[in-house]
Order: C-alpha cells, then sequence, then structure tokens
C-alpha cells in the first residue's frame, strides 16, 4: 500500500497529467460514439435496408479484436494519441447505434400513430414520445460503450496515446509489480465508477409508467 | 349543413391493383355518427385516414365546415379533430391525466389550471372515477379502461368531429356492448360529428345514425339502418345489413311499415287494445303483445290519431316482406 501511495505521489510519475489524459482518451471516444451512433441510429431505422446495413455493420466492428483495431489506424494517423481515441470511438458506437436502433423500433407504433393522430409534429413525437421511451435503452447501450471504452483505454499505452495505461506498460516492461497495480487500479476503479453510475442513470431515466407494476 | 362531405375521393396506393377507395361521395350531417362498414380491406381505414390527412388522397376534395381540408396544414388539422384506434396507443410513460392533457398541451391554448379541471370533467365523462385514476399509468389499466383513457384524450380538446377505426374491436363482448352504451351516452351530451370505422353490423345499427356500405373502395349504399333493412341497394347489402337477421328487424323495423293491412276500424274484440307509437321498434309491439296478451295493439301518436292496428301476424307478415324482398335481388343478380 505504501509503495502504492509512494508512486502516485511521486511527481516523476505525473498523476495528474496521466489522468487528465486518460480522462480525454476516455470521454473523446465515448462522446462521439453517442453522437455517432444515436445519430446513425435515428437516421436509418424507418428503413429496412438501412438499418440492416447499420446493424450488420455494428455487428462486424464489434467482431474486430480490440488490438486488431487499436493498430488498424496506425498506418493513417502515426502513433500518439490520435489513433487510440479513433479506434477507441469506433469500439464505441456499436453498443451505442444498437440500443438506439432496438429503443425507436420498440416503441408501440400505436403511440406514435395516435401522437401523429393528435397533431404532433415529428420533433414533438420525438421529444415527447420517443426519447422518454428510448433513453432506458439508449443509456444501457451507452454504460457497455463506456466500460468497454475505459477498460480498452490503457492498450492506448501500446501505441504512445498515454494515460494509466503507460503505467500498466511500463510496468510490465520493467517488471515493477507497484507499477503495474498502480495503473491497474486507477483503471479498474475508474471502469466499476462508470458500470454504477450509469446504471443509476439508467434507472433515473426509466419513466415511473415503464416500472410501474400492474395493480 | 353537412359536418363533412367526400368529393369524388379516390386513393391509390402505389402498385395496387385497384384503388383502395375509390371516387367516394357522400356527406354526414352536423351531429350525427356515420358507421364505415364492409368487410375487412373495403377502404374504411384508408377513407378515414384521408380525414386527418394521416393518407394523402389520390384525388378529390374532403370538406369540413365549407373548407377543403387538403388546403389545410395537416398539423393544424389534426388537432381540430379526434382520431380514436382499435390499438389505442396510449403513451405508457405518462399517466392517465397526462395521456389526457397532451391531446391539448399540443393544440396549444389551455391554461394549467383549465386543464386540470378539463381532465378530471372528461374522466368522469368516461367514467374513471378522476380521484382514483388519474395517477395510474396505462400499465396499470384494463384494455377497457385503456380505451376510455384514449376516448377522454380524443375528447380533450371538445373537437366538433371524431374519427374512431374500430375503437372497441379489441375488446371482451361485455366491455364492448358497455362502452358502446356509454358512447351513446356520451354523444347524447357532446353531439359530435362522429365517423366510425366497423366491421361489427350489430355495433353499426346500434350506434349509427347513417351507415355507409362499403365494397371493393365503393360506396354501395349510405342509408340509415332502417334504409338498409327495408331498402338494400344490392344483394351485398342485403347480406351484410342481415336480410336473415329476424333479431335485427324487430329492433330496427318500425312498427309503422307493418301494421296489419288497411285495418283502422277496430274488429270485434280489439276496442280496448293497447296502443302502441308508430315509430317504435317490432320488438317493442311484439312484447307488449305477448305480455298483455292482446289480439292486437292500436298504432297511434297522441290521442286519438290512430293510423292502424299491429298483430303478430302483421309482424312476421312485415318481417317476411323485407326477407323476400332481399331473395327478389339475389334472384335477380343470379
Ligand atoms: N399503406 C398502404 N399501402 C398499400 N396498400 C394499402 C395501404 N393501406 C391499405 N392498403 C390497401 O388498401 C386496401 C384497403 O385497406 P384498409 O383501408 O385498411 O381496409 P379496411 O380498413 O376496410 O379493412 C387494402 O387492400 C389494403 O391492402
Ligand atoms: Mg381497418
Amino acid at each position: 500500500m505504501d509503495a502504492l501511495l509512494e508512486f502516485y505521489l511521486d511527481p516523476r510519475n505525473n498523476l495528474v497529467e496521466q489522468t487528465i489524459t486518460f480522462f480525454q482518451l476516455c470521454l473523446i471516444p465515448i462522446a462521439l460514439a453517442i453522437v455517432i451512433g444515436v445519430v446513425v441510429g435515428v437516421l436509418v431505422y424507418r428503413s429496412a435496408a438501412l438499418s440492416f446495413v447499420a446493424v450488420n455493420a455494428s455487428n462486424l466492428i464489434r467482431a474486430v479484436p480490440v488490438l486488431a483495431a487499436l493498430f488498424i489506424f496506425v498506418p493513417i494517423f502515426k502513433i500518439g494519441f490520435l489513433p487510440a481515441a479513433v479506434a477507441l470511438t469506433l469500439l464505441g458506437i456499436p453498443p451505442v447505434l444498437l440500443n438506439t436502433y432496438v429503443g425507436l423500433r420498440g416503441v408501440d407504433s400505436a403511440a406514435i400513430e395516435a401522437a401523429r393522430g393528435m397533431g404532433m409534429t415529428g420533433w414533438q413525437i420525438m421529444t415527447r414520445v420517443q426519447a422518454p421511451l428510448v433513453l432506458p435503452v439508449l443509456a444501457a447501450g451507452v454504460r457497455t460503450a463506456a466500460v468497454q471504452v475505459v477498460a480498452t483505454a490503457p492498450l492506448g499505452g501500446l501505441i504512445g496515446a498515454g494515460g494509466y495505461g503507460d503505467y500498466i506498460i511500463d510496468g510490465v516492461n520493467s517488471l515493477n509489480t507497484t507499477e503495474i497495480l498502480a495503473g491497474s487500479i486507477l483503471v479498474a476503479a475508474l471502469a466499476m465508477l462508470v458500470e454504477i453510475g450509469m446504471s443509476w442513470l439508467e434507472r433515473r431515466l426509466t419513466p415511473a409508467g415503464l416500472k410501474a407494476q400492474a395493480a | 349543413m353537412s359536418k363533412i362531405a367526400f368529393r369524388d375521393i379516390t386513393k391509390r396506393f402505389p402498385g395496387a391493383r385497384r384503388p383502395a377507395v375509390d371516387s367516394v361521395t357522400f356527406a354526414v350531417p352536423e351531429g350525427s355518427t356515420c358507421m364505415l362498414v364492409g368487410t375487412s380491406g373495403a377502404g374504411k381505414t384508408t377513407l378515414l385516414r384521408m380525414v386527418n390527412r394521416l393518407i394523402e388522397p389520390t384525388s378529390g376534395e374532403i370538406i369540413i365546415d365549407g373548407k377543403n381540408v387538403l388546403t389545410e396544414n395537416p398539423i393544424e388539422l389534426r388537432r381540430r379533430i379526434g382520431y380514436v384506434i382499435q390499438q389505442i396507443g396510449l403513451f405508457p410513460h405518462m399517466n392517465v391525466a397526462e395521456n389526457i392533457r397532451v391531446t391539448a398541451e399540443v393544440a396549444g391554448g389551455w391554461t394549467q389550471r383549465r386543464l386540470d379541471v378539463r381532465v378530471d370533467e372528461l374522466l368522469e365523462l368516461v367514467g374513471l372515477p378522476p380521484v382514483e385514476y388519474r395517477r395510474r399509468f396505462p400499465r396499470e389499466l384494463s384494455g377497457g379502461q385503456q380505451q376510455r383513457v384514449g376516448l377522454a384524450r380524443a375528447l380533450a380538446t371538445d373537437p366538433a368531429l371524431l374519427l374512431m377505426d374500430e375503437p372497441f374491436g379489441a375488446l371482451d363482448d361485455i366491455t364492448r356492448t358497455r362502452m358502446q352504451d356509454e358512447l351513446l351516452q356520451i354523444q347524447r351530451n357532446v353531439r359530435k360529428t362522429i365517423l366510425f370505422v366497423t366491421h361489427d353490423m350489430d355495433e353499426a345499427f346500434k350506434l349509427g345514425d347513417l351507415i355507409a356500405v362499403l365494397d371493393e373502395g365503393k360506396v354501395a349504399q349510405l342509408g340509415s339502418p332502417v334504409d338498409l333493412l327495408t331498402n338494400p341497394a344490392n344483394e351485398f347489402v342485403a347480406r351484410l345489413a342481415g336480410a336473415d337477421n329476424v333479431m335485427r328487424q324487430l329492433e330496427f323495423l318500425p312498427v309503422s311499415g307493418a301494421l296489419d293491412r288497411e285495418q283502422t276500424v277496430p274488429f270485434p274484440g280489439w276496442e280496448n287494445v293497447p296502443e302502441c307509437a308508430p315509430n317504435a321498434s317490432l320488438l317493442t309491439a311484439m312484447l307488449k303483445l305477448l305480455e298483455t296478451n292482446a289480439p292486437a295493439l292500436s298504432v297511434q301518436t297522441g290521442n286519438d290519431s290512430r293510423v292502424g292496428y299491429i298483430t303478430l301476424a302483421s309482424i312476421t307478415s312485415g318481417i317476411t316482406k323485407t326477407r323476400n324482398k332481399e331473395r327478389q335481388l339475389a334472384s335477380e343478380r343470379a
């Protein structure tokens, strides 16, 4: 424990900078994955052909090994933060896109028909009917994506992206267990925090009417 | 004046063999209920959904209050028309009160306070005590209760025109009958113009002031329930209206059509028989005959303006007459 604390406090280890880098390495891809996943999901869900393409592409991306995804962008973007961020974004898109799609398809078509019939505009249907019903499903997708990104981000250390991955990879190279542990603990703690936080958010976003038990 | 009129309205879906709705022309007077009946695929739903422009007609005009709806903004149009569907489509994340309010909120022009009052009024109207039901979620309601909310929601803005597409079609028999009775009751208070799609002829006869029979997208006949029974335009209408349905004829045919010939002077022994109104149903007359064991009933409006007598025999022949007409129509076609 003391060794760990000492490691964290040692200014040569740049805990603050590495933390900032790691958060950037996680948050930027997660945010981009949400935007891209939701936008594409909304654009394709009405068309059978487009959804077929999007859903299958998502499943294909999911099948690509994480390491391959990480290295595949190196020839394009060289090493560093950028290829890792791009790879992590790609990794985060499928769960967001799939859940957006599934959520939208899951909205009762009769509710949409009723909404149109009472004279809601497309925007009103989206904000008042679809969004509240899709958000909990979307949140579940974001949770999966976020945990995955956080858990995978340390591998960015392999291509010089910085962050906690540096500790782990350094530690492995120099057989320094303290350093390995220091990095792993932070990553694990962060992943769990994300999981817990997002689960809470998911429950918060679930409308009471969907939780209610039949009387 | 007619509330709504279809003028040569046609809808041809892309790639369809024949139009789903084929130059339909008819009008519905203000405050009356017009039932759209016909077999499945006859075009009832298509015709109904063109009124609030959920479907755009291929050609023709739909006139509401003298204005062609096809020149109007569809969103504004829908906000003035109530719409109830069989699948109900309540919003699962909103409670009953919110589900009803949302219609008026979307339409605009309602203060929060007026809306609160309105929601309770409507819940009372559809037979759901507000205190008990306001805060319930759709999942906590039976199918019948959900459709009551569906109706309340459609009435929220007090629209003059109500479109209903088989609203009671998914309910069990007992609930359906009760909802029909209550719709009649409500209609007595609110006097909406209603276009009501159904494939249940009993429902059409029970609720309709007018019945429009659709067949392959065309109007086979437009008339009152009695018109359809006594003067069916063709064999199809005759069969649909139920030429063989003795019970329906008893319920809907008026006494005035089944008088005992021109018998206005009493036979011996008929001097003190009970009275009966000319517009009463044959069923009422028959029950009275059976109950009182009288040989005949004196059919008269006021005190002594007797139009004739009705007997069990004349009731039977009145029904047979209508049934013969159907047979004749059938054989003409054969
Ligand atoms: N959106 C649509 N696209 C193509 N054909 C349709 C569509 N909606 C209805 N139809 C066709 O139009 C005809 C009338 O349908 P509909 O109005 O739903 O009949 P009903 O309500 O009387 O059962 C049917 O043949 C049906 O298949
Ligand atoms: Mg239909």
